[in-house]
Order: C-alpha cells, then structure tokens, then sequence
C-alpha cells in the first residue's frame, strides 16, 4: 500500500465506495419528491435498518465508519500522491502546455478540495444542522425545505457548483479507477468513458434535482 | 527564416541555470530542429562559446537519446514524432521557440539539455527481461503465438525510452515507458513465469527512482513518439496487483 | 603514401576437415575455464550494440567479471538500433529448400568470394541458434495466423530466411540482448559503464590488458584493467561524414587498437546503400535509409534530357529513363545494391539527376498505386511514406521519391583469427568492428546475424580457450601511466590548438573528399588526389581546430574532435587500401577494373586475399595477406543482367 501504485489502488477502491454511497444518497435524496413523510421514513429506517438484530443506528454508524474511513484514505492518498508527484518536478517548466487537455490535471486534485469543503459545510448544514435555519433538533425534511429556501439562493448555488464539482470528480475518477485496477483495455475504453460520463450526469441531476425543486418551489 | 531562441543553459549539476536567447538566421525548412542546434552551436563554438549541449544519435527516431521540451512540449508539438525527426517547417518564420531539458528529479540535468535517464536502466534491471542464458533455448518454433498477441506485444515493445512520457507527466511518472515493457513481456508465453514478479519489481523500482505516481492524466501517450498506448499501464496495474495479492 | 609489404598470414586458427565439423571440433577443443575461476577472470567489452551487448551478458552468465562501455547514456542505444529489415537464419521453416548450406555460399559469393569460408559456415550454422534465443527472450518477431514465425525474402534472395519485427528488428533483437545484459548488471556480473568513451587499449607484456577510457560526463581519465578485452564498436562508415550511420559512430576505439598492434583488414571494403533520402542542402548531419524493400514495387528512373528540370508529373512516360529495367532486364529495380548505387551515380554523372544539386533519381509509385491500389500501396509501405514525408516534406502518393546513395556499412576493421582474436593476444574483436565474414560486400540482414552469432555464441567459447591460461596478474604500472600518458596529452593538445574551424567543418570536409575519391567509384588518380590531400587537411586540423570548453566537463566539441583526428588516419589508410587492390570486388569498384558493360571485374589471381594492415607510427604501414581458398564453393562472376 505504500507503493505509489498500491495508493492508486486505495483511492480507486475509496473512491468506489463513495460512488456507491453517492448513489444510494441521491436516491434517498429524491425521496422528497414522494412528500416529507416518505423522506424522514428513509431517514429513519436507515437509524434504525436491521433493528431489532442490531441496536438503533448500529448499521448507519457502520456505514458511517466506513464512508469515513474512506474518505480518509481517498485523502491521505491523494495528498501523498500529489507530495510525491511534487517531489519529482522540483524544477517548473517555464513554458508548458497540455496536449491531453489538461481536463484531469486540474479537475482530480482541485476539484477534490473544494468537494472536501463543500462535504464540511454540507454536514454542518443537513446533518448536524448547525449552519441550518431549522437546527438540529428538527424533521430531516424539515431542514432540508428550509435550507434551499429561495432566500437562501446561494446555498442552493454553492450545492449547484459542489455537485458539478463531484460530477467532473467522477467523470475522470470512474475511468481512472477501472484503468488503477487494472481493467482497463483498448477495446473497452470508448464503453468505461461513457460509462463514467452516464454515471457523472446521472448523479449530477439525480443531486440537483431536490435542492432546485425546493428552491423553485415545486416541492413544499 | 529568422528565429529566436530562448535555451536552457545550465554548466552542470550545481549550477542554478537560466534561460538564454539566441538569434539564428537562415534557417532552412529542410532542416531538422537539431541541425538548427548545430548551426547555432557551429557559430558559438567559433565565438568562443560553450555550445549547447543535448543529446543526440541515430538522428532518425530510433534510438531515444534526444530529446527536449520545446515551446512547453516533449518532443515539440509535432505528434509521434522525436526531435530529431522535427523540421522546421513546422515552425513559423519570426517564431519565439522555448527549448528545456526533460525536468523531473529522477532526470538530474548533466547540462544545458541534456539529463541522466539512467533510472530507465535501473527500472529494465529490476525485471525487465526474461531470464534465458544464451545456448538454452528451444526451437523458435516450439511455441506458437497468437498474431494478435504478437502485434500488441510489438506495439508496447516500440518504446525507445526517450523519457519523453516523464517530462509530460504532470506527476513525472515513469508509468508509460515502464507499463511499455511489462506489457511487452506479458503479452508473450515466454514472459509468463516471471510475469507478476516482474511487475512488482519493476513499479517497485520505479518508486525507489522518486518518479510520481500516475493519475491517469494521458499526457504521456500524447506526446510519446511511439504512442505506446494507455492501456499498457492498465496491465502493469493489474499484473502489479496480483503480485500483491500472492 | 608508402607501404612495404611484410610475411603473409598463413594461420588462421580454423580447425582442418570438412567444413560442417570444423565449428564442433574447435569447440571441443577450447579449453575449459574452472567454474570456480571464472569470478577471478575479469573481461572488459566495449560496446553495447548486439555483437557487445550480447557478449557481455553471456559472459556475465558464464560467470565471468565483466566491464561493459559505451558511449551513449544507455547500453539500448547502440546503433544497432537503428537496423531495419531482419535478420538471416538458415531455418528453412518454409521448407523452401533454404540450408545452412545454402546460406553459405548465398553470403560467400554476396562478398564477391572475398570473405573466409570457415568463419562464414560457422556463422550459417549458428544463425538457427540465434532465432531461437532471440525468441525465447521475447523479441517480438513478425507472426502468421498460425502463430509461427512469419520470413520474408530480402536483398534479392532467392529463399525466404529473413526472420523480422516489422521496420524495427535491430530495435528488438537489441533490446533483447540489452534486457538480458541489464539482467546480468543486476546479478552483478557486469558492471556498466555508460557515457564512457575509450581512447587508448593497454598493452602490457604483449598481451591486450585493459583500456583508458574519459568519463564524458566529469572528463576524468580512468584506467580499467583486465585479462582480455573484446571490442565491439561498431562501424566507421562516418569517415564519410554523411551516414546511415549514428553521429556518434567512430573509430577512435578499433585505431587506437591498430595503433598498437591490431592489424586493421581491407579498410577499402564499403558499402553504399542505393535507396537513402538524398541530401536537401549544406547543412545536413546525417543520411536517412529508406528500407529496400520499396524497391520492389517502386520504379526507378530519371528524365532522358540532361537538365531537364520540369516537374516530375510533366515528363512524358516517352522522355523517362528507367534505367535499371534498360540496363538489367532480367533483374529490373531488384539487382543487389552496390549495382544499383553505381548505376544511380552514373545517370547523376551525367548530369540527369533530380532535385537539389541534381544528386538524386526518382522512386516512382505511381504505377504501383494505379496497378494495386493507393490503400495496398499504403499497407505495405504506410510508414516508409509517412517517414519520407516527415523528412522532406514531400508526399510521395502525389510526387515520386528521390532517392540517392548513401554509405552504409564497413566490411573491413580490425583482423581477426578465426577464434575473433585480434593479432594482439587477449584483444578479441567483434560485429561491424572486425572484418570477418563479409567479404567485399555485405548481403542485407547478415550484419544483425554476424554481430549476435560472435556476441552470444562464438566468442563466450573462444575467449574461454584464452583465458583458461589466465588469470594474467597484475598489470605493470609503466604500461598503463604510458597509455594514460597518451590520452592526456591528446586531449590538451587538441584543446591547445585554439584555431578558427570546428571540428564538423573539418569532418565534413573530409567526409566529401572521401566521398568524391574514394566513394563508389575509385580510380588511381582520385585515390592519389585523396592521399595528397588528406595530410594536407590533417595538418590544418592539428593547426587550427577550434575546441572550446575544458576538459573536465562535459564537452561535446572535444569528443567530436578525437574522432575526426581518428578518421583522418583511417582515411588515409582506406585510400591506400583501395588504391593497392587494383580489382573491383563488391563494394570496391576500381574503375580500371571492368567488363565490356562496365561491371566490376575482379582479379582473383592477383587479389583473392585479405588485406591486412600493421600499423607504423612512420606512416609506412606494412601489408599482409591471408589468402583466401574455396574449396567449397566454386569462384565465379557475379552477373545480373
Ligand atoms: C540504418 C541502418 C540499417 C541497417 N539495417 C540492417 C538490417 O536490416 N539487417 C542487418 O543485418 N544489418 C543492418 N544494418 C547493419 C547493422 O545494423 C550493424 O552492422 C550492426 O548492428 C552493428 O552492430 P555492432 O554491435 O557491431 O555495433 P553497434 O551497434 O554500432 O554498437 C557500437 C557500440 O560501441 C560503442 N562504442 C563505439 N565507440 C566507442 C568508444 N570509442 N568508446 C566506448 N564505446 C564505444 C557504442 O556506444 C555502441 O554501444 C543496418 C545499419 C544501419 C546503419
Ligand atoms: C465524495 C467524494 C469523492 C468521490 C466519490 C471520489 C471518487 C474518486 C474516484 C472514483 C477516483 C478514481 C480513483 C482512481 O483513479 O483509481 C478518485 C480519484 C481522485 N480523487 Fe476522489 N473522490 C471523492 C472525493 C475526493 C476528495 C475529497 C478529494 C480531495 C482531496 C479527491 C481527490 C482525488 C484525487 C486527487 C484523485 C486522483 C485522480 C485520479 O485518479 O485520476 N477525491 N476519486
Ligand atoms: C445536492 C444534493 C444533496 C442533498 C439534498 C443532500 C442531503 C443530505 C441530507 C439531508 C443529509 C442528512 C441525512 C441524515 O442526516 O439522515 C445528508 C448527509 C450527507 N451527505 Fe448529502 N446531500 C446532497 C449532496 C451530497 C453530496 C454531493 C455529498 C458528497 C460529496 C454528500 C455527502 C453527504 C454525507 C457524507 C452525509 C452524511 C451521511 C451520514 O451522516 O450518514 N451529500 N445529505
Ligand atoms: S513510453 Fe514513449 S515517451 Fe516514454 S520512453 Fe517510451 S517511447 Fe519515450
Ligand atoms: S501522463 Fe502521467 S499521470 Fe499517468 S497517464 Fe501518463 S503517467
Ligand atoms: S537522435 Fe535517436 S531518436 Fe532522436
């Protein structure tokens, strides 16, 4: 794991879970779509899924480990990735230019930062509700109507910007897992890109779907 | 036509270096980028100059001793192509060119243009072959390749190891030229028994060497002259990945 | 230049008895190196090319403690690399009636019946293990459907024993004995030596003992001591300035050897290659070959008229001269390249040349891609077109490609026995770098075949005989601080001059005199124009060369200036050679010495032997020949009208 290669590996893998994770999200997210009570009985069942084999929030706070765990991991690679790739430049070109658009370069490392800012602010807002107008101590629904509310536009705007960010994240970083793990070919290049396009713009209107809804009031 | 050059001159390992401008006059279209390096160095030489220093050879595409980032591109825009297979047609007259070494730390610059790529030979020792003494080999025939094998073997085995994908690299991985070879070897039956070995190896030593990790960022195969596909690292990944999980 | 002659050579090792046995008997008969010795025997190699690399890493393997040098910043450099068409074996896997048989006396009467039978039987013989070598290391060689090895005919050969790996086999039969020399740098058997360039062998007690070699990176001087050294560097066709061959071909390393003692042999013995991308203009550094494949579909020609400079679509078929299918009807655009090369230069003489300086004919697809097919045309010669286009900037689908001669290879070098051991005992030559097998002329992809076959099978077995003797003890100091001595005292001197040309000037000069004088077509008065003014230009050199820089770094100006002061003497002594040799042989066309139709004429009564040259710090060298005998093949004249 300590190979640069082996942290490829890690990223792909963390990263695959956050997919996973994101998917499940967005789903759960357009739940609102069914009415409040149909999204804070997802919210619910997943405090209490498995119960009563399992304690209340027992399988959510797996989870939670887990994507935790992940998102470490995903870190702690990229940033040595990114510490080790500048240790093997230490002298900049003066003039340098991309013949592969630059698209990845700019978008895996950058990207992944503001994605790390956005997932802060977002916990604080939804999850614990701390910057939310509603608190914590309310229906998930409940927070999330009166977090897009018209008059806080610009939250909705930085969720806007975020989920493209994630969009674009996941554009390069599908392809890129398949090409770490290794399963990758010439044959199947054209399919894994598409693939990983569809599954960026899927995720990108299935996330964006809720919070413009609100915002524009179609949902109440 | 008339260009200005602007050269990366640095005396030696402990010098800080700087780029430098040159006017050469007179070039010719037919030219090749590194004959319009001999005029310029031609005439410093008489001027009592330090000539610039860059490594060169065959001069046909073949050998991977030049090279050189021109205008921010390994090998100059010009795809599939070497420097010295450049000509200055490709260029405008009046033309501004900016000419650097490869730049990564692995590539320590002996001077001006010219680095140590011996880290390449160092990467080909950890595995990079197939173990067979001279006299012990059977008949050619003895084991028959699928054409395809063969020709995708070929494809990867193309690799002049030039360096060219390190100095693109955003990262200044190593990947590509070290995927060329793998993937050579593991395409053939002959280079089966040694296969995950070899790749560990290999990456291993390329880590040791402080080239980066690859990101997938594609800028390598772009400018490699032999366009030694991507899809070569993705085999080193997945050989590399066996050899770990054994 | 003067010349006396001395004894003649009469032994050249080669075991007695049928030709087929003598290979076994000599092997059986080398002594054998105690295992437990070897480690103890310590072999320099210079060279890094397929005859260096791949005797380096079988030396390694045998166990043997192994120095290798070149000049290049990898040992995957070595110009071998450059080598396009394949590479001969006598396999006969297309049951074409090929023989190792067959494949001697193919190569015997290619070099005009100027080579030694026993060596090039031996090196048929040896051809089918280096197929299979090369294979079990994983070079990737051209495959049929069927999954075995695809062959192809070449160079006019009437069997199909061209082994290949598309335009690149040099590339990957390099690779292989690199990658297997790498393995061996790795098991620490071979120490290598990149960016070293050797200057002077050290002789002591009569015996090759080590090499002085400058680190071209620091400049410094180094000594490396051994009981025997091989030399495999390669060819000196530079001496012409314009090459096939990589700007950094030299001969500092074999002269520096004759001038100790090695007998240099038939340093005449040149061959031009008739199909190279011709000169665009007084810049140009070096020749590019175009493979002869193309020769196959592509039809030679230039206009009827003297100076008739209207574009190449505008001449009528009625006003085309296509010469090669006029003059040899039965051979056509195929006769074998020294052929070729002349009868391009002779229409060029005659002033009905194309393009820049009218040094040039045309190679004309046009008839190709209306009778096949521009897509058939492309898959067969795509990236010949492509790289054509790349150079000059001309598409050939659309305008016929101008060809011209260029100088290729170097039949001659250094003279070896047939144990590829030099006249200085423990000085072992090999590929391009020593003279055997060739003969007068080179058939295509026997080179590729020579430089493997002494690399990893011959010489690991001879050199062991020579060394069973060894190890030789310590190297007296006076031997080694002379030749150091030596080197130094060049190098400043060079540095001292301080004059006004570059070293490239001067090589350049040389190289069109060597090239107008002693090109394709010598006669006595060019080859005494030459060996008067070669001494001339010499001595200007040493007068007014210009080095800048020091020589404690890297230093590019001074590299180049050792080896252009190198070739001024083998110059002089390749005029000499050639004037001596009043026959033409392959690729020595005396143009006193023809037939009616002008084909060369050789003089076996006077001339079936080796020329082999001893060196004398005078200028007077002294000539010795080895007659050459056939008793296997019968001598007869080459004809192919
Ligand atoms: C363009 C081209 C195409 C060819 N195509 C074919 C073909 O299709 N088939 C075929 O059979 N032959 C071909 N040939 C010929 C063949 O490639 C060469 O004859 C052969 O490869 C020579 O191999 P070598 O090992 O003797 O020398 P080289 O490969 O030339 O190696 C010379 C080595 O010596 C080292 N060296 C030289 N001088 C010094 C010094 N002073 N100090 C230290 N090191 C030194 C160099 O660094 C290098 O490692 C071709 C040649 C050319 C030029
Ligand atoms: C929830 C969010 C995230 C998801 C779903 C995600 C997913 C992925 C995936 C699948 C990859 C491809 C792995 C590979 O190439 O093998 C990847 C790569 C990467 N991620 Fe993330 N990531 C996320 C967050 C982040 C964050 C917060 C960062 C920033 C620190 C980041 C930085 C990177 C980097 C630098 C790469 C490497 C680029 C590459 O492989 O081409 N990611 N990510
Ligand atoms: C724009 C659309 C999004 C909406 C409406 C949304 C909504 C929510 C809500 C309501 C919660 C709280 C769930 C709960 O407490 O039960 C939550 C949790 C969370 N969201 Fe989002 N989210 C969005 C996008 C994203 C994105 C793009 C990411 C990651 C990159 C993300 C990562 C998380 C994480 C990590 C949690 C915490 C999960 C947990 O604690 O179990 N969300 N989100
Ligand atoms: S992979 Fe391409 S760019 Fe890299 S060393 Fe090989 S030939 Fe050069
Ligand atoms: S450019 Fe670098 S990031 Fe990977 S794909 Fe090529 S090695
Ligand atoms: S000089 Fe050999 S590849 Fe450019």
């Amino acid at each position: 794991m300590a190979s640069s290669n082996g942290k490829k590996a890690v990223m792909a893998v963390t990263g695959a879970v956050m997919v996973g994770f994101l998917l499940l999200h967005m789903l759960g997210n357009l739940k609102i779509f069914l009415g409040r009570e149909s999204f804070n009985d997802y919210a619910h069942a997943l405090r209490t899924l498995l119960e009563p084999i399992a304690p209340y929030r027992t399988v959510l706070t797996i989870l939670e480990i887990v994507l935790v765990a992940s998102v470490v991991l995903h870190m702690w690679a990229a940033i040595s990735l990114a510490r080790r790739a500048r240790q093997a430049r230490p002298v900049k070109y003066v003039a340098k230019k991309s013949q592969a658009g630059g698209y990845a370069t700019h978008i895996m490392r950058y990207g992944g930062i503001t994605i790390a800012l956005f997932v802060v602010w977002h916990l604080l807002d939804l999850t614990f509700g701390v910057v939310n107008p509603k608190g914590f101590d309310s229906a998930p629904a409940d927070r999330m109507i009166a977090g897009f509310d018209l008059s806080r536009w610009w939250v909705t705007l930085l969720y806007l910007v975020a989920v493209v960010m994630v969009g674009l994240h996941l554009r390069h970083g599908v392809w890129s897992a398949f090409q770490t793990l290794g399963w990758a070919n010439r044959a199947r290049y054209k399919a894994l890109r598409a693939t990983a396009s569809l599954l960026s713009a899927v995720l990108v209107v299935g996330f964006l779907a809720p919070p413009l809804a609100i915002t524009f009031g179609v949902v109440k | 036509m008339n260009l200005t050059l602007k050269v990366w001159r640095q005396s030696g390992p402990a010098d800080a270096g700087r780029m430098v401008t040159y006017k050469v006059q007179d070039v010719s279209p037919d030219m090749s980028f590194l004959e319009m390096l001999d005029v310029l160095n031609e005439r410093l030489i008489i001027e009592g100059d330090d000539p610039v220093a860059f490594d060169h050879d065959c001069r046909e595409g073949i050998c991977g001793m030049c090279g050189m980032v021109i205008n921010g591109v390994a090998h100059g825009e010009q795809r599939a192509t070497t420097t010295c297979q450049l000509h200055m047609r490709h260029f405008e007259d009046g033309a501004t060119i900016t000419i650097e070494p490869w730049r990564a730390a692995p590539f320590p610059v002996v001077k001006d243009l010219v680095v140590d790529r011996s880290a390449f030979d160092r990467i080909i020792q950890a595995g990079g072959f197939v173990s067979v003494p001279a006299g012990s080999a059977p008949d050619a025939h003895s084991v028959p390749v699928r054409k395809e094998d063969a020709d995708s073997a070929f494809d990867a085995a193309t690799c002049i190891g030039c360096g060219a994908c390190v100095a693109a690299c955003p990262n200044g991985s190593a990947s590509l030229f070290t995927a060329a070879k793998i993937t050579h070897l593991s395409l053939l039956p002959q280079g089966q028994p040694e296969r995950v070995t070899r790749a560990k190896a290999m990456v291993d030593q390329m880590d040791a060497e402080g080239f980066g990790g690859c990101t997938n960022t594609g800028e390598c195969t772009a400018v490699c002259p032999k366009g030694i596909p991507l899809d070569t690292i993705a085999r080193m990944n997945s050989d590399y990945l066996q050899a770990n999980k054994k | 230049m003067k010349f006396v002659e001395g004894p003649e050579i009469r032994d050249t090792k080669a075991p007695e008895g049928p030709i087929e046995e003598r290979w076994e008997k000599r092997k059986f008969a080398a002594k054998l190196v105690n295992p437990a010795n070897k480690r103890k025997l310590n072999v320099i190699v210079v060279g890094t090319g397929l005859a260096g690399g791949s005797a380096a890493a079988t030396l390694g393997e045998l166990g043997y403690n192994v120095k290798s040098f070149c000049y290049q910043d990898s040992p995957r450099r070595a110009h071998s690399i450059a080598a396009q068409g394949g590479i001969n074996a006598a396999k006969n896997y297309r049951g074409d009636g090929d023989s190792i048989y067959r494949l001697f006396y193919d190569t015997v009467k290619g070099g005009d019946f100027r080579a030694r039978e026993s060596n090039v039987y031996r090196l048929a013989q040896v051809s089918v293990n280096i197929i299979d070598q090369a294979v079990a290391q994983g070079v990737p060689f051209a495959r049929e459907y069927g999954g075995l090895l695809d062959t192809r005919s070449f160079g006019g050969a009437q069997v199909s024993r061209t082994f290949y790996a598309r335009g690149q086999t040099g590339q990957q039969l390099l690779l292989g004995a690199y990658q297997a020399l790498e393995r061996q740098v790795a098991a620490g058997t071979v120490e290598m030596f990149t960016r070293h360039e050797m200057l002077d062998l050290i002789v002591a007690d009569g015996r090759a003992r080590g090499i002085i070699v400058r680190d071209m990176v620091t400049g410094e001087i180094e000594r490396h001591v051994a009981d025997a050294v091989v030399l495999a560097t390669g060819g000196y066709g530079n001496v012409f300035f314009l090459s096939t061959n990589a700007k950094g071909c030299n001969t500092t390393a074999i002269w520096r050897a004759h001038e100790r003692g090695a007998y240099f042999a038939n340093p005449c013995y040149t061959q031009i290659h008739p199909t190279c991308i011709p000169v665009s203009g007084e810049y140009q550094s070096k020749l590019t070959l175009m493979s002869e494949s193309l020769r196959n579909d592509g039809r030679v020609w230039v206009p009827l008229r003297k100076g008739d400079d209207r574009a190449p679509g505008d001449i009528p078929e009625d006003e085309r001269d296509y010469y090669l299918e006029r003059i040899y009807p039965a051979f056509g655009n195929l006769v074998p390249r020294d052929i070729a090369s002349r009868a391009a230069k002779n229409v060029c003489d005659e002033g009905r040349g194309v393009g820049p300086g009218g040094l040039g004919v045309y190679l004309d697809f046009r008839d190709a891609i209306n009778r096949l097919g521009r897509d058939a045309v492309e898959k067969k010669y795509g990236n010949l077109f492509e790289m054509y286009e790349r150079i000059t900037g001309e598409n050939p689908y659309d305008v016929p490609m101008r060809i011209y001669p260029a100088v290729h290879y170097t039949m001659g070098g250094l003279w070896v026995d047939y144990d590829l051991q030099s006249t200085i005992p423990g000085l072992f030559v090999i590929g391009e770098a020593n003279f055997s097998d060739h003969g007068a002329n080179r058939l295509g992809a026997s080179a590729l075949m020579q430089g493997l076959a002494d690399g990893y099978f011959v010489l690991p077995t001879t050199i062991g005989d020579y060394l069973a003797a060894g190890p030789f003890g310590e190297v007296e100091e006076e031997a080694v601080a002379e030749a150091e001595i030596k080197v130094r005292s060049r190098i400043e001197r060079l540095l001292s001059v301080n004059g006004t040309r570059t070293p490239d000037s001067f090589h350049r000069e040389l190289g069109k005199l060597m090239w107008d004088y002693c090109g394709m077509e010598r006669t006595e008065e060019s080859l005494r124009k030459a060996l008067e003014r070669i001494p001339e230009l010499r001595k200007e050199f040493w007068e007014n060369v210009k080095v800048s820089g020091t020589a404690e770094e890297l230093n590019q100006v001074l590299e180049k200036a050792g080896r252009v002061a190198d070739f001024f003497d083998l110059a002089e002594l390749m005029c000499l050679d050639a004037l001596v040799r009043t026959e033409s042989c392959g690729g020595h066309f005396r143009a006193e010495s023809q037939d009616a139709d002008g084909e060369a004429l050789r003089d076996d009564e006077n001339f079936a032997h080796v020329s082999a040259w001893e060196y004398s710090p005078e200028r007077v060298p002294v000539l010795h020949k080895e007659a050459l005998e056939y008793d296997y093949v019968k001598m007869t004249q080459r004809s192919y009208k």
